[in-house]
């Protein structure tokens, strides 16, 4: 009893003849295939390397190409050759010439001999795998691919069409339910001998040389016609990329595929050197006795193949610049945007950077400077204050801003006055919290010292703005959290909403606010506001206020703070 | 390999006028640079050794001595078979310790760097001749790849990776390396690691824009656009590099290696919200060589658009500035820039 391995060579002819060695070394015979696109005298030399060993064969070469028929040739010649010559045999291991032993021989002839009947072929129907989204699944089946994927894409891609077009498709031979997985099997002796003397499997092999990429299934399926017992499993850990290119092991796997419990790997760099040395030198000590478990190895591959679809959310960098709408995050962090709050209250920052232990900033996209927190010039990331850098691309400036603190909650304050750019980002992003108090632009204005004439042109350009702006939050692409309310409307009751924002930041503090924000006095704001109507402009965004405040008895009941979205 | 190949059609479509005149441009390049070969006199050839799978280095300098030793043994011991220097009449002995070299060919001009656009056409033309269907890497003897892995892996590990999917062009942006306080304060001594003196950079603060024209990304920031173009950032160097491609004759560098023709080949990043592989190039420019360089290079009126950037230099060298920052980052190795997200291993695993 022991296992043949057939395997299938077409580069890096040095390390697959170390291979067959070691597997020969352990009385495996081992049955190569060299591709035909390997010149003859390369192939010669390799062979007469080999020819001592008189546990090696060489079967016919067939020209191998990705997604064709000749690699199922050639694994149909090696068998054949394995099952006549050597018939001791009594599983059959199909291996590549990258592939590289994880485990002492002895433990997989072992593992074998404990299971003589079992087929370890992954081997699912087409409906039942994942890995074919986008591609073709059913219709490799029922299709005819004449043309080469790699060669002729343009004719591939083009007799697809055409056939699906006119609702060609092919007979299946009867009998036989399409089934795919890894190309990497371990057959058993009645199995593949039962595949390979079938009387009927002129008909099928007919059939699959026109199957697209048929390595991956006519094992697979005609296995189902005659194993009593498959494993659906490859003995082989062998992991794929998103374009379904096996990833490629290097020195620095050592202590992961120690730790696989695999018994073989594929596919390992030529040049990887250590590697080749550990698993080489075949002592029984190097691995624990357990059942094999590519589950560990599966988080890290899962990840690369994340990070080449999905990638990191909020970050733009050389190799990563997202079409519109293809982000996946505009930004990386929740992030909270405050309209009118520093202007209706008095020291409103350092209150919400107590309440909440995030870092407020004033306004980030104010005409002058970057107002940092604490009056800083400069932040994470080396960003400076400069507005003129800010102003060059200012969306990348924000989200370059919350990529660079990560871990903190970052706040800014917003107004009519700054530059308006970012709000569509901001109104598209979900990581946006925006509150707005609209109208309090002109709390500063009440406040200042200025001749009125000027007053009043401010007031109508911040308020045209401000309109704008809250014209693009109301938009239906919005995805920002938002929160309006007029100032009328927030003064009458300002502590409510105050704490829905504050406990949708997440504070540290759990209880309920116990320190409110002092409300800057608004004694003759009434009277501002009706001065600006009597100069002809209106000012609509802070909602209603009386002349003079208080004095008038208001039966209206505020309204309750309003959601967009 | 496995079947389920996702494929999305990439890149903007370009219309055939447009893509005519890039090609126009393109033998434009390579007719500049098959004329500027007269400038170019050999002083040891030994291209004889380029052996066929050999990664090759292409460099052009001028009075670099000093950091020849460890910039040759930097890219030796990451497995670079050949280097290709243009000596551009250096005046420091470059030439004589570059001949000495055995795995070094080099080629002196004291043409005008200028007028061969920074080089461009005297590596174009090299390149076209030597670096045919190699890996090919275009570097200043101040820049230092960084790639995922490049601790434990070698170049070929990279570029073979690169040729099994398909692959031909790596992106690699430039990062400003400075000390903390005066440049000059630590003289780099022959031989020695630049990055240990020039161990500090910015992490977090580069804009990027696309090109249309050639579909390159255009990336301005870093120390430089932080102090020296304080008020006006678009005046900034651009930072985007592509320095290892898989040549082939008819490719050619249109600006440094910013950019190059076919504009496929810029197409170094992924615009549906994944990431693709790409490393960084160290510069390590800001040594205490770097005052005296400057003022010289601010003379030769040799750079791009009329030096200005020498001459930003020059203005704020007088005051001596800190390049560093309490926000400055210091260098650790390539995983701390990928968590940064300065670079990214892609689907390299």
């Amino acid at each position: 009893m022991t296992v043949g391995i057939v395997m299938l060579v077409h580069t890096a002819l040095d390390r697959a003849e170390q291979v067959a060695r070691h597997w020969t070394a352990a009385g495996c015979p081992v049955v190569v295939h060299v591709d035909k696109n390997v010149p003859r005298a390369t192939y010669k030399s390799f062979e007469q390397n080999l020819t001592n060993d008189p546990l090696v064969r060489f079967c016919k070469r067939h020209r191998c190409e990705w997604g064709s028929w000749g690699i199922v040739a050639a694994s149909q010649s090696a068998s054949e050759l394995m099952l006549e010559d050597f018939s001791e045999v009594s599983h059959i291991y199909l291996a590549s010439g990258s592939c590289l032993p994880l485990r002492p021989v002895q433990e997989l002839i072992d593992y074998l001999t404990e299971r003589p009947r079992t087929d370890f072929i992954e081997s699912a129907t087409t409906a039942d795998v994942p890995w074919t989204v986008g591609g073709l699944d059913q219709e490799r089946f029922t299709l005819r691919f004449p043309f080469s994927w790699k060669r002729n894409r343009f004719l591939f891609d083009r007799y697809v069409e055409i056939q699906r077009r006119l609702g060609l498709q092919r007979r299946i031979p009867v009998g036989i339910i399409p089934h795919m997985g890894s190309q990497w099997w371990c057959l058993s002796r009645q199995t593949l001998s039962a595949i390979l003397q079938d009387p009927e499997r002129e008909e099928y092999d007919r059939y699959f040389k026109r199957v697209w990429i048929p390595d991956e299934s006519y094992f697979q399926t005609l296995a189902r016609q005659y194993s009593t017992n498959i494993e659906s499993r490859s003995l082989t850990l062998s992991k794929f990329d998103f374009q379904g290119k096996p990833h490629i092991f290097y020195d620095d796997h050592l202590q992961l595929l120690r730790r696989s419990d695999c018994f073989v790997a594929r596919k390992i760099w030529p040049r990887a050197e250590r590697l080749y040395q550990a698993f080489l030198t075949d002592s029984s000590a190097a691995m624990k006795r357990t059942e094999p478990n590519p589950g560990k190895i599966d988080r890290i591959f899962a990840k690369a193949v994340e990070r080449r679809t999905r990638g990191r959310a909020g970050l733009y960098m050389q190799s990563r610049m997202p079409n519109y709408d293809w982000e996946n995050g505009l930004t990386s962090n929740p992030y909270s945007v405050f309209l009118g709050f520093t202007e209706l209250f008095e020291n409103f920052e350092q209150w919400l950077a107590k309440a909440t232990n995030a870092r407020v900033h004033g306004h980030l996209f104010s005409p002058e400077r970057v107002e940092y927190a604490g009056g800083q010039t400069l932040i994470n990331g080396a960003l400076n204050d400069s507005a003129a850098h800010r102003n060059y691309f200012p969306q990348a400036f924000l989200s370059s801003l919350i990529w660079n603190t990560r871990g903190e909650r970052q706040c800014f304050q917003f107004g009519p006055q700054d530059n308006q750019d970012i709000n569509w980002m901001i109104s598209r992003d979900p990581n946006a919290q925006i509150s707005v108090i609209s109208g309090a632009w002109a709390v500063p204005l009440f406040k200042s010292n200025r001749n009125f004439a000027d007053l009043r042109k401010d007031a109508a350009l911040f308020q045209k703005i401000e309109s704008e702006h809250l014209e693009i939050l109301r938009n239906t692409a919005t995805k920002a959290r938002i929160r309006v309310w007029t100032m009328a409307e927030f003064i009458e009751a300002p502590m409510e909403p105050i704490q829905a924002i504050i406990d949708e930041i997440g504070s540290v503090n759990l209880h309920r606010l116990t320190e409110a924000p002092t409300m800057v006095d608004l004694a003759g704001f009434g009277q501002f506001l009706q001065n600006l109507k009597n100069q002809g402009m209106h000012p609509y965004l802070m909602g209603d206020f009386p002349v003079e405040r208080g004095t008038v008895n208001q039966p209206k009941q505020p309204r309750k703070p309003y959601l967009v979205r | 390999m496995r079947s389920e190949w996702v494929t999305r059609t990439k890149g903007q479509e370009l219309g055939v006028w447009q893509s005519y005149r890039l090609r126009l441009q393109r033998k434009r390049w390579r007719i500049r640079a098959f004329r500027k070969r007269r400038d170019l006199r050999s002083v040891a050839d030994r291209t004889g050794q380029i052996r066929s799978d050999d990664i090759l280095v292409f460099c052009t300098m001028r009075n670099e001595r000093v950091r020849l030793p460890y910039f040759l043994n930097y890219y030796r011991d990451m497995g670079v078979g050949h280097f290709v220097f243009v000596d551009n009449d250096s005046t420091d002995g470059s030439l004589d310790f570059l001949s000495g070299q055995p795995d070094v060919s080099v080629w002196h001009t004291c043409a005008s760097y200028k007028r061969s656009r920074f080089g461009v056409d005297w590596l174009n033309r090299l390149q076209r001749k030597y670096a045919h269907g190699h890996w090919c890497l275009v570097v200043d003897p101040d820049e230092f790849l960084v790639y995922p892995f490049c601790d434990t892996r070698p170049l070929r590990a990279l570029t073979d990776w690169l040729d099994a999917s398909s692959i031909k062009s790596f992106s690699a942006m430039l990062l400003d390396m400075y000390p903390k306080g005066r440049l000059d304060d630590q003289p780099y001594l022959e031989g020695s690691n630049p990055m240990e003196i020039a161990s500090w950079f910015d992490s977090g603060n580069y804009t990027l824009k696309k090109n249309k024209k050639f579909g390159n990304l255009w990336i301005q920031g870093g120390p430089r656009s932080r102090v020296f173009f304080h008020d006006k950032p678009e005046k900034a160097p651009a930072l985007n590099k592509i320095p290892l491609v898989k040549w082939d004759k008819r490719y050619t560098y249109v600006s440094s290696t910013h950019m190059l023709l076919p504009r496929g080949l810029n197409q170094v990043y992924d615009e549906w919200g994944g990431e693709k592989a790409s490393g960084v190039l160290l510069h390590a420019k800001f040594l205490d060589t770097f005052t005296a360089k400057a003022s010289e290079e601010l003379e030769r009126a040799q750079h791009y658009s009329a030096s200005v950037e020498y001459r930003a230099y020059a203005d704020s060298l007088k005051d001596d500035p800190d390049l560093w920052c309490k926000f400055s980052e210091k260098y650790i190795n390539w995983r701390q820039l990928e968590i940064l997200g300065l670079m990214s291993k892609g689907n390299w695993a």
